[in-house]
């Protein structure tokens, strides 16, 4: 039987944003970009390995203004996406699905995500020279 | 006649065939990366910075060389877990979603055998 290509679920065009599904899909895509922004850490581990020239290029580029506003943009989408992922462990073990406790929760992860990537920020600043 | 033995109900594997075990393991490396990138997050706030010794003496400790081995197979684990359900949910054509969960399987375990490598090499002063 031949059917129509037709759009599949998730199709988040018929529904009007709220902090629910923003915060869903900003979970995905944050995951996304972190999966992506993994290969830093395999990079930093292997220049570290491969020698004191390796390691010199690669302090240098994730040093450079590039590579810290990437790895700033990096550590807001970790806390987020690790805040969150609390959130949905919690989830798991069936408590706080009510609305108020989803939007108390949403809030709560969004505030600790910006106050853990703003902390680790600021002590690499004044401790780490970064 | 029934076909099915009672051993497809105690498995309990559905159509599916690995049961929860993707989801189950989605949720056993998130737990474990909460600490271990908390750990990792402010750890690397003093050794950003630092000299190429002071790095790689850090990586070498034996706590630091095992928690980060542990760190990056979580990392990849958790990451090869979540990107096939995004290709699941969104690539329709079947080949291609196939291919792409096949190649992001692949390409995660390089990613985590060179990570871990590094570490390994680092911590036994090859």
């Amino acid at each position: 039987m031949h059917t129509k290509q037709r759009p599949l679920s998730p199709h988040l065009q018929v529904y009007r944003p709220q902090i629910t599904s923003a915060m869903s899909i900003c979970h995905r895509i944050s995951g996304v970009a972190l999966a992506v922004g993994a290969l830093l850490l395999t990079y930093w581990l292997v220049a570290a390995a491969a020698g004191p020239e390796a390691y010199a290029g690669a302090q240098s580029l994730l040093g450079g203004f590039f590579g810290k506003l990437i790895l700033f943009a990096f550590t807001l989408a970790l806390f987020y996406h690790l805040c969150n992922g609390i959130r949905h462990l919690v989830w798991d073990t069936g408590h706080g699905f009510d609305m108020p406790n989803v939007y108390r929760s949403g809030y709560a992860v969004m505030i600790a995500a910006g106050v853990l990537t703003v902390l680790v920020w600021l002590l690499a600043l004044i401790f780490g020279g970064a | 006649m029934r076909y099915r033995t009672p051993t497809k109900n105690a498995l309990g594997l559905g159509s599916a065939k690995d049961g929860v075990h993707h989801w189950w393991m989605q949720r056993m490396t998130a737990i474990a990366l909460v600490p271990l990138v908390l750990w990792f997050s402010f750890s690397l706030i003093s050794y950003a910075g630092a000299d190429y010794h002071t790095v790689t003496a850090w990586i070498g400790s034996p706590l630091v060389a095992v928690l980060l081995i542990a760190l990056i197979a979580s990392v990849f684990y958790h990451a090869q877990l979540g990107l096939q359900v995004v290709l699941e949910d969104y690539v329709h054509l079947e080949w291609l979603r196939i291919a792409s969960i096949v190649a992001v399987k692949f390409v995660t375990v390089l990613l985590a055998l060179a990570g871990i490598l590094a570490v390994l090499r680092i911590a036994l002063g090859a």
